[in-house]
């Protein structure tokens, strides 16, 4: 009798484990090759701007979070196909991926620019410091001018599927000669190694890295945002899944009221990138 | 899935011309080192087991990113003439393949040497036949004849081995289902199609390698 209940006591209790395992329990997916957004440390563990702002919004949501890691390519199949239920991976909301997933506000903006390694003939470009694609105008033409001269016959190297590649492909800037890697990472080599002429990414990616590695990679050219470069980075989400969009949107809400977003963008990127 | 079958096909080019040169500089790397492997001397010897041992003992992936990214690595490299060989993917995708197969191929040819029946030598050299017309005119047709199958697959393995060509920026058949992928978030059309091209590949070269098989090989 005695071992009946205690078999009988241990199933309700692994039940009651796993059940509340489960309830209000979240993973979250990001790619940890694209510091300051999100990277790994020496051992592995995923850390990073968004990994340390994933907890804060669990935390606020009171749910369970896990955060697993997935290469960049097959990030957004692997969200709709529920390998996970978010995405916090330096993601920006641009119109073509919103066809096919849903976005939170965005919680972080940052701009992109064009790296190169220090004595490239194109350092120093004759362009304004920054261009918005949304205003237009003859500034942003007259710049946009500017780099497509200065890339034609150069190799552009930038990650694949990205909005650094959308924007290179857009035509703004004429037809480059393209090439496409799977992580930030072996675009940062091959532009040291001298196979890249020129590089596009998150301009945080390649000053992180020029301070990490002590290689003479410096930006050049104006800053980029608006147009192809989409409006902010937000947590990306099963479209359908509208309770878990709205409990992210309450909680960004409340982390930037509290002042959490700003706090941890400033750590991660040196200056406040909150949006 | 019928729009995206253009630009696979660009990459379906890509594939078919880093496998014709790989299979070719690896046969003859292959043929180079089966001699080499088979010679009494015990330090060409050694040397020979010591390449085949190596790159088939390694991930070929591994081989593609330290020719790739390795070898770009070393300054004194990109400051010789070498660079203007490494600096393009496509070299470093044909080297590293090569190098690859060859050492499949030595091993193949090699075993087919040394299972070449001793009567044929013997009854070569009891005519008068001297060792050097023995081994080109005897040895050398047996061996080829015998390896044939084991060729085939070894073709087969490499056409399946170029798709890691598409993590060094090569836009071969993969990696243009890569791009569609990322594209069109659409995995599974995506990698199918690839998939499909790749059977058929295999298919044709598996009838060419039956049909060189029945017209040359070994009548059982």
């Amino acid at each position: 009798m005695n071992k009946i209940i205690k078999f009988g006591l241990g199933i309700i209790i692994s039940l009651f484990l796993i059940l509340s395992a489960n309830a209000g329990s979240i993973k979250i997916g990001t790619e940890g090759a694209y510091p300051p957004w999100n990277s790994k440390d020496a051992s592995g563990k995923l850390i990073g701007f968004e990994v340390e702002l994933a907890n804060a919004l669990c935390e606020i949501m009171k749910h369970n979070c896990t955060i697993v890691e997935q290469d960049w390519d097959g990030m957004i199949p692997a969200l709709t196909s529920k390998k996970f239920d978010a995405i916090m991976a330096g993601m920006s909301i641009t119109e073509e991926r919103m066809k096919t997933i849903n976005f939170s506000q965005g919680y972080a903006d940052e701009v992109a620019s064009l790296a190169v390694m220090k004595g490239s003939s194109i350092e120093n470009m004759d362009t304004p410091e920054g261009i918005n694609l949304n205003l237009g105008g003859s500034d942003v033409e007259k710049a946009l001018k500017t780099l497509t001269s200065s890339l034609s016959g150069k190799t552009v190297c930038t990650q694949i599927g990205t909005i650094h590649q959308n924007f290179l492909e857009s035509g703004d800037v004429g037809k480059v000669n393209l090439k496409t890697y799977k992580t930030q990472d072996e675009v940062n080599l091959d532009l040291t190694n001298g196979r890249c002429d020129v590089a596009l990414a998150a301009a945080v990616a390649f000053t992180d890295y020029a301070e990490k590695s002590g290689e003479a990679v410096v930006l050049t050219g104006p800053t980029f945002s608006g147009g192809a470069f989409g409006n902010g980075v937000g947590v990306g989400i099963r479209k359908g899944d509208s309770k878990l969009l709205n409990d992210f949107n309450a909680a960004i809400d409340k982390a930037r009221d509290d002042g959490i977003i700003s706090k941890l963008a400033t750590k991660w990127f040196g200056f406040d990138a909150s949006m | 899935m019928i729009s995206i079958f253009p630009s696979l096909l660009n990459g379906v080019v890509i594939t078919l011309k880093l496998l014709v040169s790989s299979m070719f500089f690896g046969l003859l790397i292959g043929m180079l080192f089966a001699i080499l492997r088979i010679n009494k001397n015990p330090i060409i010897n050694k040397f020979a087991y010591g390449y085949s041992y190596f790159f088939r003992g390694t991930p070929l992936l591994v081989q593609l990113y330290l020719i790739y990214y390795g070898l770009a690595n070393i300054e004194f490299l990109r400051n010789s003439f070498f660079w203007a060989i490494i600096r393009e993917p496509y070299w470093c995708a044909i080297i590293a393949f090569s190098l690859n197969t060859g050492a499949y191929t030595s091993e193949i040819l090699r075993s087919a040497f040394q299972t070449i029946k001793e009567g044929y030598i013997e009854a070569a050299q009891s005519l008068g036949v001297t060792k050097m017309i023995t081994f080109y005119r005897i040895q050398i047709p047996i061996a080829i004849k015998q390896s044939l199958p084991a060729y085939g697959n070894e073709i087969i393995l490499m056409l399946k081995g170029t798709s890691l060509a598409s993590v060094i920026t090569i836009m071969d058949l993969m990696g243009e289902a890569r791009k569609v992928n990322v594209l069109t978030f659409k995995p599974f059309e995506a990698f199918i199609t690839a998939g499909i091209i790749y059977l058929f590949l295999t298919f044709i070269i598996h009838n060419i390698v039956k049909y060189l098989e029945k017209k040359y090989g070994f009548q059982t």
